[in-house]
């Protein structure tokens, strides 16, 4: 079924752009239903897409021998996935998969990439959000490694 | 009538294990109970021939026995976390103000908690929830390090149960933990906050504070319905030694719970 | 003489009514301290005798100094202040608040833990000026002295007699008149004199503030003062407030320093201090204690100790493994902000009272009056150029 710009406008990601634009990206966008435990992607893999989560939530992990997978970041209704896409040589960096089931709108990052280079108002739009989504996980991502709730002992900063 | 300058013997009658590094204590007076404390107050707890350190209570308010929930980092810390049921500890209290200035009844309240902050707030929240019907919603987020760390992590379910929304992010986590990593600031956007009709309480490292005051200000929330606790070097308790001091605020009397409209620009300048 | 039942009569005491007047405190119980030469300075300490006080000498004061100098008359209150404040006296150095014993399952607090069961010594101070009886006031604010205080400093300063004298001579560094806290004494006295020295004669102007004022002034050989005799005293104090050696613009200083967290003179000003702390131990209403717990070497005896401490002492503000004042700005900052500024918002008043004490024993001389007028002036700098701007006082 195909998705309407109304229902693109409802999901944090895309709200507030115009309704052309919404119209355009939703005719490049489908709705996804992923079980609980699928993996989107793996670290490595070719990035070749973008998602708009509107429920569940997804895991970005990572692989290490000899130890636990590690979980990066959990993303949720409202949040973008996708980042990798953006940089040569657009390989993901970590994977993602649902930890519960998850639906999403799902875009092509090559459609994408072909609607901004033919509108680039459109283009500019879309790249401020992606900025933003970068510019708050960077943030959030340098207050994780300042380990705040680490002990005085342990924290780097102390005098002692 | 007790003086808050003597300690006042209490024993330990339960100790429970939270973490690798923190404990909480129950202590029952030993001797006639020092006056009872509100939500957001700490006492000062002595350890004989160790010292004495600031710690708030984390425990239901109005009881005679007193619960403390100990983070282990200093002598006089790791000496009350060894503490066994029967041993006599000394404590001075209650000292400070406390969440009640809230005021928040017939609004959402929303307890934000950082690592071990979340224990000076879970007075409050036990509180709020033993009042049905007296907030609108009660929404807890709580970030720490790892999920090793949570603290009260089998008490969520029953909070859950009694009315509140609980929400945990860890910093960082393998994939045993199913739930959230990231910082608790990534969780207010999903908590659809009413920026009007909320009031908002806070607890952990002091910049985690700054940055989450922000982005709920940001949000919409005035300052002046968001609290947070503070802390400084606390010797005395009753203003007079001087250490405690930042800026006009001495923390053991105008803190630790202090409104954010007034500790925010205090808090902004390096060194105060 | 019978006094009349208005104790705020004026009365006059020949000069060698001071030795009378020793001899009744001492009877009446009292320890007398008051000023005496010892060391090149004017000490207080412990009076035997109204001789001890320092007779016909006066002070040179200047930022980091302090000089002994002969006066040309006999006065015995012709000096001020010296490095010591009668804090020392109400507000001890040194103090045990409690002791504890180890017991089988912890603790048990030793029984002279509660100090009611030792009353305190009772103290008489003489040649208290205006401005240290604010500054005792002032203590009296933080430290807690009135009714439902049962803390040592409450008990003490319960029991002390005051005998303040009025300040005819200001010193180089004074500006008590800045801070309004003299030269002419506000209530809280027991017993106040008003020195009066010539060629021919040597007495003071003495008038009761309380019973027990009352009561001591009783017992001394004192004569009705006549109108010549006040009139001339009066006009020495008054006199008096026109020679202060430093002035202080007050009227909008806890809103300068309030706005003044991030000014450049803070970088200037500690470039010289040393945080050495002197400031805070001469200074009569400075109050930060520090807490200590000893135990001895059985590890069975513990105690509580309290200690004069300074905001200056780089651990002052230890958190979480350093201190959050850490650069001599800080804590440089700290200190005047809060004797001038935030001492408002916490006790109700400044904390200053012109006594420039801390002018004269700052080893660099540091002098907070022109530091407050720098910061003003880069203040009114920085908000532009107004009309009316007038000139600091």
């Amino acid at each position: 079924m195909s998705v309407l710009g109304s229902e693109l406008a409802s999901h944090r990601f895309a709200s507030g752009l115009a309704p052309g634009h919404l119209d355009r990206l939703a005719a490049i966008a489908s709705r996804i239903e992923v079980a609980a435990g699928t993996r989107l992607f793996d670290e490595g893999g070719q990035a070749t897409s973008m998602w708009l989560i509107r429920a569940g939530q997804i895991a970005l992990d990572l692989h290490i021998p000899g130890r636990n997978r590690l979980i990066v970041e959990t993303l949720g209704p409202g949040d973008e996935l996708g980042l990798s896409w953006l940089l040569p040589p657009a390989r993901w960096q970590f994977g993602a998969v649902a930890q519960v089931g998850v639906s999403a709108f799902e875009l092509g990052t090559a459609a994408v990439t072909g609607l901004c280079e033919s509108d680039h108002e459109l283009g500019y739009q879309l790249a401020r959000r992606l900025l933003g989504t970068a510019v708050a996980r960077l943030q959030a991502a340098r207050i994780r490694i300042l380990d705040l709730y680490a002990a005085p002992s342990h924290a780097v900063g102390g005098t002692s | 009538m007790i003086d808050c300058r003597y300690p006042v013997r209490y024993r330990v009658s339960s100790r429970l294990e939270e973490t690798h590094d923190t404990v909480t204590l129950t202590l029952e007076p030993a001797e006639d109970p020092i006056a009872p404390c509100r939500p957001g107050q700490f006492m000062m707890l002595y350890s004989f021939g160790v010292g004495e350190i600031p710690i708030s209570v984390s425990g239901a308010p109005g009881q005679p026995a007193l619960t403390h929930t100990i983070r282990s980092v200093g002598a006089v810390s790791a000496a009350l976390c060894a503490a066994q049921p029967g041993h006599v500890i000394g404590v001075r209290g209650p000292f400070g103000t406390s969440w009640d200035h809230a005021d928040a009844a017939g609004r959402d309240l929303l307890l934000v908690a950082g690592g071990i902050g979340l224990a000076p707030l879970r007075p409050a929240l036990l509180a709020a929830l033993a009042q049905p019907g007296r907030y609108r919603r009660i929404i807890v987020l709580a970030g720490a390090r790892s999920p090793a760390e949570l603290v009260f992590a089998s008490e969520y379910g029953q909070w859950r149960e009694r009315g509140a929304s609980v929400d945990i992010t860890v910093d960082k986590a393998d994939a045993s933990w199913p739930g959230h990593v990231g910082v608790v600031t990534q969780l207010i956007g999903r908590a659809q906050l009413d920026p009007h009709l909320t009031t908002a309480l806070m607890c952990g490292p002091e910049v985690m504070m700054r940055i989450t005051g922000r982005e709920l200000t940001a949000a919409g929330l005035p300052a002046a319905r968001v609290w947070i606790s503070l802390e400084r070097n606390m010797q005395c308790g009753i203003a007079e030694c001087g250490h405690c001091q930042l800026g006009p605020l001495l923390l053991c009397r105008d803190g630790p719970v202090v409104n954010f409209e007034v500790a925010e620009p205090l808090l902004a300048v390096r060194e105060l | 003489m019978a006094l009349a039942a208005d104790y705020s009569d004026r009365y006059e005491l020949a000069a060698a009514g001071l030795e009378d007047l020793h001899r009744a405190l001492r009877s009446a119980g009292f320890r007398v301290i008051g000023p005496r030469v010892t060391s090149d300075a004017i000490v207080l300490g412990e009076l035997k005798s109204a001789s001890e006080l320092p007779f016909g000498w006066g002070v040179s004061l200047s930022p980091g100094g302090y000089r002994l100098r002969k006066r040309g008359d006999a006065a015995a209150f012709g000096h001020s202040a010296g490095p010591g404040s009668w804090k020392q006296f109400l507000h001890p150095p040194r103090e045990k608040l409690w002791s504890a014993s180890r017991s089988a399952d912890g603790l048990v607090l030793d029984a002279d833990a509660d100090a009611d069961a030792e009353p305190p010594g009772k103290l008489a101070f003489l040649g208290v000026r205006p401005c240290d009886l604010r500054a005792i006031q002032i203590q009296d604010r933080v430290l807690g002295a009135g009714a439902g205080h049962h803390s040592a400093y409450a008990r003490r300063r319960a029991a002390v007699f005051i005998v303040v004298v009025n300040c005819t001579e200001p010193g180089e560094t004074c500006f008590c008149t800045s801070m309004g806290t003299g030269p002419k004494s506000g209530p809280g006295y027991d017993l106040l004199l008003t020195e009066l020295v010539t060629e021919a004669n040597h007495s003071f102007i003495i008038e009761a503030g309380s019973r027990a004022g009352q009561e001591i002034l009783s017992a001394l050989p004192v004569q009705a003062a006549d109108s010549g005799s006040l009139e001339r005293a009066d006009s020495a104090v008054a006199d008096a407030a026109g020679r202060m050696g430093r002035s202080m613009q007050t009227a909008d200083i806890r809103e300068l320093l309030a706005a003044s967290h991030h000014a450049e003179r803070w970088e200037d000003v500690a470039s010289r201090c040393l945080t050495c702390g002197n400031c805070t131990m001469a200074c009569p209403t400075c109050f930060c204690t520090t807490v200590e717990d000893v135990s001895d070497f059985s590890g069975d005896h513990a105690e509580r100790w309290q200690s004069w401490s300074s905001c200056f002492e780089l651990d002052f503000s230890y958190l979480h493994g350093g201190p959050v004042r850490s650069s001599g700005v800080s804590r440089y900052r700290q200190w005047l902000t809060h004797k001038l500024g935030t001492w408002h918002d916490q006790f109700g008043s400044s904390g200053c009272v012109g006594c420039g004490r801390c002018i004269v024993w700052c080893p660099v001389g540091i002098d907070l009056t022109e530091e407050v007028a720098a910061l003003r002036a880069e203040r009114d700098a920085a908000a532009g150029p107004e009309p009316g701007l007038g000139e600091p006082g």
